[in-house]
């Protein structure tokens, strides 16, 4: 109190210090002026801010657990993907062929009367008597698989293509991005199935390996993939460097001698990691998409493998019979883009939360 | 129009035009990269036939001769005759087909365009309340569906089950759900870009003067907004043609509609590579030119735009 009336009698010009000021922190004040909150990088605030949308979340989840089934149901389930069930050594049993969910052939309704237990086939059986399950588990994970691969390949060309012109500049920038006008102005669904027609074609059994098995259409997918998708990113992430670029830090890292090489991949695209994370995860539906769409026009992967196109494909010619072999795989085509599209729309809030609406 | 409207116009058509003459190029070489020739998928041709076939389709030349005439008969819009159907030329199938596949493309876009705005509309005014709430839960549902899987649910449900419209496109009222199919996602994506640019605007400056000099909601609504949200949906058409055109592929497959897109679809089964070939290219320059008219039309309405 005494202080206070000091304070106020003092002259506002008067040149006497408060002493006060000047007694030195204690290390408690000192601990509270520094440890206010843990650092956080960008990109911990991010996945911070992405766990608190429930939706976004929820499909997190429910991917998570499509994943996890799609790769492990197959090891433990008892019937294999090709495997026609009424086919044995002794000749073929129709009766296994269009089952309806959870019933079962004739031989092992048999086997069940003498007590044994059957694994049931939840989903039924095609018509050619394989366990429909386990097929639309498979085509779930080919679907999957071309979408994420695909997407990683258009990532990593967009990303070269895009981070070359963009930083290079000039008369180099403008070729590079005149090809680019010019390919992204082709209608990509039409080139991609004339490709596919061809390649299906010119390819024809000179595959092997995981190819031979995913067939020569899966082939043309990706070579599509790799030829026309990536101009979308190239173009965004061209944008994103050619603001970077101007960034004083660039300036900093090439005064003292930084490569260009050097710069792009350690300076400029970490800066533009988010706006990559969120197009490549919007890019996976989308290339889900394409293939469900190729496959159901029959140029998709080969038989017996299964998509979730082809299996829809395949369940057209008895949809009035059978609509519930069309439904699953549908279903399932729309459950996995729709959780894609809002965990891509998630981590763009996330990542960006200057573009929420 | 500004000098630099014009140069924007003029750099526009020569991008498309070098696209279209592109698309013409990579579908010949392409399609000439098919081993042997296209009658080799014919019942045993004898030697002479196959040579005389070749002599007659001109496939004995150069290849290099083979393009320069295969681009003339482009210019003067003509494909040749198609491999399998049998006395019939391309361009015969590709007319019989526009005519049906027009009528349908346009009637989606129509439909897709006005329920998109209407909605779009709605759901800007009635923000974060129910009906926002109901129409953004719908546009997520449709963006999430290809469009054969549209098709086949609304088959099932409205052609099996209820039993509302034939199944059969060519029937009376077939037409009914291969619009719907294929206007539903272009529907949920207006409906989104709408909505997105009504709010922007409803922010702006303009309105409130126009609120604040007691200018009725409606009219706030109608001649303020919607107009001026009106302008990106302008750059969708472009790509919503391109939609169409290759959602129409498997629609009119899954309804049986008689038209280019089902032509197509069986050309790739039957191999008919001439069709293919007169197919792809009207189809792709159809969405090329669909693609200018659009940015040429969005740099027109709103020259504050720039596209570079």
């Amino acid at each position: 109190m005494a202080e206070r009336k000091f304070k106020r009698t003092k002259n506002f010009l008067s040149f006497q210090i408060n002493t006060d000021k000047l007694i030195p922190a204690t290390s408690e004040e000192k601990m509270q002026a520094s440890l206010m909150r843990d650092s956080h990088t960008f990109f911990r605030d991010a996945m911070k801010r992405f766990a608190k949308n429930k939706i976004a979340m929820t499909c997190a989840v429910l991917m998570l657990i499509i994943v996890l089934g799609v790769i492990f149901i197959p090891i433990a389930w008892p019937y294999k993907y090709d495997q026609q069930l009424g086919m044995s050594l002794y000749g073929s049993d129709a009766s296994y062929n269009n089952l309806s969910p959870m019933q079962y052939g004739e031989t092992e309704q048999a086997r069940i009367a003498n007590g044994e237990k059957v694994f049931p086939h939840l989903f039924g059986t095609d018509s050619l008597g394989r366990d429909y399950f386990i097929r639309v588990v498979y085509g779930t994970r080919i679907s999957l698989a071309v979408g994420f691969f695909a997407s990683i390949l258009v990532l990593i060309i967009g990303l070269i293509y895009g981070s070359v012109s963009g930083y290079v500049g000039g008369k180099v920038d403008l070729v590079m991005m005149r090809i680019v006008d010019i390919i992204y102005s082709l209608p990509d669904m039409l080139m991609i199935i004339l490709l596919s027609v061809v390649l299906n074609r010119v390819l024809g059994d000179n595959t092997s390996g995981i190819f031979d098995k995913l067939g020569t259409n899966m082939i043309s997918i990706f070579l599509v993939f790799a030829l026309l998708y990536w101009v979308g990113m190239a173009r965004l992430i061209r944008g994103q460097i050619l603001t970077l670029k101007k960034q004083e830090y660039v300036l900093a890292a090439k005064s003292i001698g930084a490569k260009p090489g050097r710069i792009i991949a350690k300076h400029l695209i970490p800066n533009c990691l988010s706006i990559i994370i969120i197009t490549t995860a919007l890019q996976i539906p989308s290339a889900i998409f394409t293939e469900s769409f190729l496959s159901f026009l029959g140029l998709g992967v080969s038989a017996p493998m299964p998509s979730l196109g082809s299996l829809a494909s395949e369940a057209r010619a008895g949809v009035f019979t059978y609509p519930f072999r069309m439904i699953i795989p549908a279903l399932f085509i729309c459950i996995i883009v729709l959780s894609l599209n809002l965990i891509g729309d998630g981590l763009r809030d996330a990542f960006d939360p200057k573009l929420k609406d | 129009m500004g000098k630099k409207t014009v140069l924007f116009i003029v750099k526009r058509l020569v991008i498309a035009v070098v696209t279209i003459f592109l698309i013409a190029t990579i579908t010949f070489f392409v399609m000439n990269a098919i081993p042997g020739g296209p009658f080799n998928s014919e019942k045993s041709v004898s030697p002479e036939t196959m040579a005389a076939l070749n002599k007659k389709y001109g496939l004995d030349k150069p290849l290099i001769e083979q393009y320069g005439n295969y681009l003339k008969n482009i210019i003067r819009l003509d494909f040749g005759p198609s491999l399998k159907q049998k006395g019939r030329s391309v361009n015969d199938i590709l007319v019989d087909g526009l005519k049906t596949s027009v009528k349908l493309g346009l009637a989606a876009a129509f439909l897709a365009v006005g329920l998109g705005l209407i909605l779009g509309t709605t759901a800007a005014v009635f923000r974060k309340r129910m009906a926002d709430k109901a129409i953004m839960l719908f546009t997520t549902a449709s963006v999430a569906m290809p469009s054969f899987v549209i098709g086949t649910f609304l088959l099932i449900i409205f052609g099996l089950y209820l039993n509302w419209f034939p199944v059969d496109g060519s029937l009376k009222g077939g037409m009914v759900m291969p619009i719907v199919a294929l206007a539903l996602y272009p529907t949920a994506y207006i409906t989104r870009l709408t909505r997105t640019s009504m709010l922007d605007i409803m922010g702006q400056d303009f309105i409130r003067t126009a609120k604040a000099k007691g200018v009725g909601n409606l009219s706030v609504i109608y001649k303020h907004t919607l107009r001026n949200a009106l302008i990106p949906v302008i750059t969708y058409v472009g790509p919503m043609i391109a939609y169409i055109v290759t959602g129409s592929l498997v629609v009119e497959q899954i309804f049986s509609v008689p038209g280019l897109g089902r032509a197509f679809t069986s050309s790739i089964i039957n191999r008919d590579y001439t069709l293919i070939m007169g197919t792809t290219i009207v189809l792709a320059t159809l969405v090329v030119l669909m693609n200018l008219v659009s940015d040429i039309m969005y740099k027109v309405v709103d020259p504050r735009v720039d596209l570079n």
